[in-house]
């Protein structure tokens, strides 16, 4: 059998930070530039604040949709503790790009649960390659918390095995055709993700 | 570089399952598609609405979606409708009596299974329907099958006289793939409806004759099926294992074991017992993989087929490839695999690592889906968790989560418009030591419409003592914010009627002034519609009528926030359970009787509050306030 190279991004985050769309940016990049790709999804009850991961695989041919604990090569983490919890998902030589905005839970809230003190430092201790940076806090600057999504995906643009303007052209794309006004400032989001990862 | 072209040209998508089995339909000629919805399935209407040829439609439930179905199969139109698992539970008894009919044009039912249950209230095995009422089924293994077994089993469906069952799993539904797609043809019957009451008239004499005949072509099925390409044997060099697939297991067990002899089966119902055999005949063990019950295990065995199952896969969820590798390992005496197939990163190859730990990041605290930020529900269930005495017979639906924190307040749930009977029994066979419960039962505009009206309908002819809340928020919450008659529009946006829950209650029994209509953001009137009710020996309803903050129907105000200086502490505004309102430190006081006190200090996420002014009615000292009003202050 030829070599079917696979590349396995997982998405983890939260109800409505835009996983799902960030998924399905790297998804359309990957077709774009000629991969077979999976990638799976998760509606319904995601919408209400819980956890959510999308699964994205691309290669010569990809059969199986989920990718197997161990096997991610790229963890996109919107959150910490959420990169915390899926962090084992990640093969040992893999990269965790993480968002260091935390998002309490209710049942943190109502004191029923506890935070995690540290979770950079416990992802740190497994050893794994990993970027940390505020990514909430860039988007934030740039005036909509909704930009997180094109933060993170700039940030991991320089991992992926296709040139990162073809993720950014992915993304200024859908905002050209509905909405203009968002082109420049979502490009200035990409470039500053893009930055920080370095 | 690639096997796949790129997506030039239009006939190559990015789709889910779903969209792909509501183009499959579209271009198999049908004409109608109905549905309730439900996860994973609900999309596949949603997509077909897309297309003008077809006429579509949100039934009130998934019985009524097969009858439309049905009717529209027997006027001529090939037709179909989509349900998640636990939908045909409640259709069965359309499809059971069906079955002994068959169908005009194609008829075709599409259900989905939640296989590892990331929604629902079961893990259910659809395949068990096509052996039950004697049809035949088909399990898409991607979205392009998905595609393509839509359409045959419509012709399935006109060639042997039957409804066709395709069974989806959340794998296939909501797992985007490449699809090549065509054009539409038109299928629909030139001769309209025909009269057979021999046929049609589903009566013990017509069953009587219907019932070999049903037989028949089930075997004839069965004959079909041994030689139908939808079934297939592929050869593979590592003939130690070769595995039984039928759905999304063939990936699964592809990507594990690229070199072993498998059977797919897409046409798994009728079973093909011989091509199985001819399998059989080429390996030296074979083992079935099947999501998620022992099916086509139980039946092989009977035939005296050597294989292995369930002795040694899981019976629970998905047989992913890191499932099936340690058992298919142990089964050959191999080493366990630590982690899965040596396929190189293909970013940047570095010195191998051991496996990350898989405990690491174990002890996260658990992040459950939660009420929306100013869901017109979280009044309820603060007044209902206030509220002593009581025994809640809850249903399904956003309103469900009540039973989690900060409210518990919820004591059952099971199925759809379970709450009313559920209600009516606890209250009629209540024994002495619950003498003075109060009986509640809490259920949404969409599952009351569903079969929630029937209990409702005992419970008043039974001169039955329950409180209703009905919650109403013009949507169906759960399933993503879908219209419905309380919506007053229809599939697609347009105009439709509006149900009017008071006279609908009062039409079935409920006395006039028993009725009450609420704001449930107006928490003292919620509070005291509440009270009142409950001590009244008769049935009553309160319908609240805010809309679902997620459809276009609620209309956002500025946020609120929380005055520093005023706010005590007290917590009172944490059992909204508004996700809004946040912690920002605790502290323990000492009351002046030596008793210790909890306090929590909050504040509101500006970026999250709409404004809808119920926690400022919880807060005593008036801390919560207009955001312009804290600036100006
Ligand atoms: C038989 C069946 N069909 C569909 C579903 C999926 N489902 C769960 S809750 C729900 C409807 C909830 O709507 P509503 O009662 O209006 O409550 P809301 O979520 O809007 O609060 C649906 C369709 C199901 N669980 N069972
Ligand atoms: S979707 Fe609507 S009904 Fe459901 S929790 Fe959110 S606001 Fe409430
Ligand atoms: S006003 Fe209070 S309850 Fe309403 S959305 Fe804002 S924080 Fe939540
Ligand atoms: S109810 Fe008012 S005083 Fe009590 S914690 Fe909430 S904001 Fe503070």
């Amino acid at each position: 059998m030829s070599e079917n190279k696979i590349t396995n991004i997982l998405v983890a985050g939260i109800g409505g930070q835009g996983v799902m769309t960030a998924a399905e940016i790297l998804s359309q990049t990957a077709l774009s530039q000629g991969f077979d790709v999976k990638k799976t999804e998760v509606a319904g009850m995601a919408q209400r604040g819980g956890v959510v991961t999308s699964h994205v695989r691309f290669g010569t041919r990809v059969l199986s949709p989920a990718i197997p604990p161990g096997e991610a090569d790229i963890l996109v983490g919107f959150e910490p503790a959420e990169a915390l919890r899926w962090i084992s998902h990640l093969r040992p030589c893999g990269v965790a790009m993480i968002n260091t905005t935390r998002q309490e839970p209710p049942v943190v809230s109502l004191g029923l649960y506890d935070y995690p003190q540290d979770p950079i430092s416990e992802i740190a201790a497994t050893g794994v390659e990993y970027h940390a940076f505020d990514a909430g806090a860039i988007a934030r600057e740039l005036g909509n918390f909704k930009l997180v999504n094109t933060v993170m995906l700039g940030a991991i643009s320089e991992l992926l095995p296709f040139p990162a303007e073809a993720l950014k052209n992915e993304i200024l794309d859908r905002f050209r055709g509905r909405k203009p006004t968002l082109v420049e400032i979502n490009e200035k989001a990409f470039e500053l993700g893009r930055q920080a990862s370095l | 570089m690639s096997a796949v072209p790129p997506l030039a040209g239009s006939n190559r998508r990015f789709m889910s399952g779903n969209e792909a089995v509501a183009r499959g339909a579209w271009e198999a000629g049908c004409n109608l598609a109905a549905a309730y919805p439900g996860t994973p399935a609900t999309e596949i209407l949603e997509f077909a609405a897309h297309y003008p040829e077809m006429y579509t439609e949100w039934s009130v439930n998934e019985k009524v979606s097969l009858e439309v179905a049905i009717g529209a199969s027997l006027a001529g139109s090939r037709a179909l409708c989509a349900m998640k698992h636990v939908g045909l539970n409640v259709a069965s008894d359309a499809l059971m009596s069906q079955t002994l009919a068959g169908v005009g044009a194609g008829l075709v039912i599409a259900v989905a299974d939640d296989v590892g249950l990331s929604s629902s209230q079961n893990e259910q095995d659809s395949r068990f329907w096509g052996r039950f009422a004697h049809v035949p089924l088909l399990e898409p293994a991607d979205a392009q099958e998905a595609y393509e077994y839509t359409q045959r089993a419509f012709e399935l469906s006109e060639r042997f006289n039957t409804p066709v069952i395709l069974r989806l799993t959340t794998r296939i539904c909501h797992v985007k793939g490449v699809v090549s797609f065509g054009e539409r043809s038109e299928t629909s019957r030139a001769e309209g409806f025909v009269k057979d009451p021999g046929r049609l008239i589903m009566t013990p004499n017509v069953a009587r004759k219907r019932l070999p005949l049903m037989f028949e072509r089930e075997a004839e099925i069965q004959r079909h099926s041994e030689s139908s390409e939808l079934n297939q044997i592929m050869a593979g060099s590592d003939r130690r294992v070769g595995f039984i697939t039928s759905g999304p297991t063939y990936m699964h067990v592809r990507e594990a074991y690229p070199d072993a002899p498998l059977i797919k089966l897409g046409l798994s119902y009728p079973v093909p017992f011989d091509k199985i055999r001819e399998l059989a005949g080429q390996v030296d063990r074979l083992v079935v993989v099947e999501e998620v019950e022992p099916l086509l295990e139980t039946e092989l065995k009977a035939v005296g087929i050597e294989l292995l199952g369930k002795e040694i896969l899981p019976r629970l969820g998905e047989l992913s490839p890191n499932v099936l590798r340690p058992a298919i390992a142990r089964l050959l005496g191999e080493a366990v695999p630590e982690t899965a197939a040596p396929v190189k990163a293909p970013i940047e190859i570095k010195p191998p690592a051991p496996r990350i730990d898989p405990a690491t990041g174990a002890n996260v605290f658990p992040r459950p889906p939660t009420m929306c930020v100013a869901c017109p529900h979280l009044g309820i269930y603060y007044c209902l968790s206030k509220i002593r005495n009581t025994t809640i017979s809850g249903d399904i639906g956003c309103y469900t989560l009540g039973a989690g924190h900060p409210w518990n307040a919820l004591d059952t749930t099971i199925c759809m418009g379970a709450s009313m009977g559920i209600a009516h029994g606890l209250d009629k066979g209540r024994v002495e030591a619950d003498r003075d419960k109060k009986i509640i039962a809490v259920i949404g505009d969409s599952t009351f419409m569903h079969m929630g009206m029937q209990g409702l309908l005992d419970i008043t002819y039974n001169k039955g003592n329950v409180t209703i809340l009905l919650l109403d928020n013009r949507a169906v919450g759960m399933t993503g914010g879908q219209d419905n008659p309380a919506s007053g529009r229809d599939i697609h946006g347009n105009e439709a009627m509006k149900v009017d829950f008071r006279k609908l209650c009062e039409a079935l029994g409920v006395k006039p002034e028993r009725i009450h209509e609420v704001n449930p953001y107006e928490l003292p009137t919620l509070f005291t519609a509440l009270r009142n009710e409950v001590k009244i020996p008769e049935p009553s309803v309160i319908i609240t009528n805010q809309p679902c903050v997620l459809i276009d129907y609620y209309g956002a105000q500025p946020a609120l926030t929380v005055d520093d200086d005023k706010c005590t502490g007290c917590g009172n505004c944490l059992d909204i359970g508004c996700p809004a309102i946040l912690v920002t430190r605790r502290e323990t006081v000492v009351k002046p009787n030596g008793s210790e006190k909890e306090l929590a200090f909050v504040k509101i996420e500006s970026g999250a509050c709409t404004g809808c002014n119920l926690c400022p009615k919880t807060c005593g000292p008036d801390a919560i306030l207009p955001l312009a009003d804290y600036i100006r202050q």
